[in-house]
């Protein structure tokens, strides 16, 4: 058994795991942030990304053993007090899903985007950087619309506060 | 995935005091093949030498015309290096187009080298840069390097550390991906230094990556898409699959090879 600790959605945390514990199967049972999903077995689908030390990472993919240590930002850990994440309320808004399993994921997705490209994102590069992560309701197009309607919005928040 | 236990060296020799500390000990790097692979029990290390805390292995570092990349540089810095894409652009597109940006954040360059995945995207740059692999006990010419499927020149317990390789004046890569695996079905990286051309084609190969001797010597002599029209790509020792026959990657090598020259410029 391993211990292994660490700061999640702002708050550190400690747990014993095996060292084979995958991290999302850390998060999902050992801290009881069931939000973050396991959609495959086979690293494809990214219904489990969460942001490691501020990188989107498949959490499938990786031990908790190898996360501990850093600091990690699950779907939980977006929303404001009562209020949605800027991405969450674009896919609320845009209709951007339709049975919700791949949402976390695709929002944690969005977000680390719009953290690199800010302000710079057009549909290709959105499609394109979506390749990791499978939605098999909605034919992605709202995923598209309300990921670059959240850049936007974030983009001129961030003006106005300049 | 089987029980295993973890390590986590700070410096390349405990890494590799560590490794040889336990039987069937294996490193770790981003462990974007080796973690999937041992949740599907095909590979079970008794233990795990994590490689992301070395710092000797990570960064992009350029001196003149020389390059070195730690091994343990993940691909996402490598594809948004500024000196890197004004020095060489075609290794930060050659880095981006790997996986999706999950798995850009965590597999390293090393990792993919040491692999030899015969779908790899950086054993084709190494082949065709004629990269120098830099280990823990020596240096070895990428054109030693690659022996085979998933077969490389590393020993039992070597460990790469570091990949090095002079600027090239002019390079372009092309893959072409499997629809479903997005995998390089045929990927080619073209160089050109002095009168030199390597051409190197990952995807394609039943032994891995090669390099294609004839569309070199006609590079050598026109640098352009066309003067590569009038070559007939041999199929043989090409894969054939389900996804497709050796004659149509045999076709595959010869239009990704004009778009990585168009794409070098």
């Amino acid at each position: 058994m391993a211990k292994v600790t660490l700061t999640v959605n702002g708050r550190t945390v400690s747990g014993e795991c095996e060292e084979r514990t995958l991290l999302v199967h850390f998060i999902r049972e050992k801290l009881g942030l069931t939000g973050t999903h396991v959609g495959c077995d086979t690293s494809q689908c990214g219904a489990c990304v969460v942001h490691m030390d501020g990188h989107s990472v498949k959490s499938c993919s990786i031990l908790a053993v190898q996360a501990s240590g850093s600091t990690v930002t699950t779907i939980e850990g977006l929303a404001g007090q009562g209020e949605l994440h800027p991405v969450q309320a674009a896919f609320k808004e845009h209709h951007g899903l339709q049975c919700g399993f791949c949402t976390p994921g695709m929002v944690m997705t969005a977000v680390d985007m719009i953290n690199r490209h800010g302000g710079n994102l057009d549909e290709a590069t959105v499609r394109a950087e979506l390749e990791g992560n499978i939605c098999r309701c909605t034919g992605y197009h709202n995923i598209v619309k309300a990921v670059l309607a959240a850049d936007a919005e974030m983009s001129a928040g961030r003006q106005a506060a300049e | 995935m089987y029980a295993t236990s973890y390590h986590r060296p700070s410096s390349i020799s405990e890494a590799a005091a560590l490794l040889a500390a336990t039987d069937e000990a294996k490193y770790v790097s981003g462990g974007m093949t080796l973690i999937p692979t041992m949740k599907q029990r095909l590979a079970a290390p008794a233990a795990l030498v994590d490689l992301r805390h070395v710092a000797d292995m990570k960064g992009i570092h350029i001196d003149g015309s020389r390059v070195r990349i730690g091994a343990a540089t993940p691909h996402a810095e490598v594809a948004a290096s500024s000196a890197l894409r004004s020095a060489c652009p075609a290794v930060t597109v050659l880095a981006g187009l790997i996986g999706d940006p999950h798995v850009r954040h965590m597999g390293t360059i090393g990792g993919s080298i040491a692999n030899n995945d015969p779908a790899a995207d950086y054993p084709a740059l190494a082949l065709a840069l004629g990269a120098t692999i830099v280990t823990d006990r020596r240096e070895i010419a990428a054109d030693d390097f690659f022996t085979g499927l998933f077969e490389t020149a590393l020993e039992p317990g070597e460990l790469v550390t570091a990949i090095t390789f002079d600027l090239p004046e002019k390079a372009g890569y092309a893959k072409f991906r499997n629809p479903a695996s997005r995998y390089a079905m045929t990927g080619v990286f073209v160089a050109r230094r002095g009168g030199s051309v390597r051409v190197a084609v990952t995807g394609a190969g039943a032994d891995g990556v090669f390099r294609q001797a004839d569309m070199e010597a006609a590079l050598a002599g026109n640098w352009s898409a066309d003067a590569l029209s009038g070559i007939a790509v041999p199929s043989s020792g090409l894969l054939s699959d389900i996804h497709g026959d050796s004659d149509y990657r045999a076709n595959l090598v010869k239009v990704m090879a004009k778009r990585a020259v168009l794409a070098a410029g």
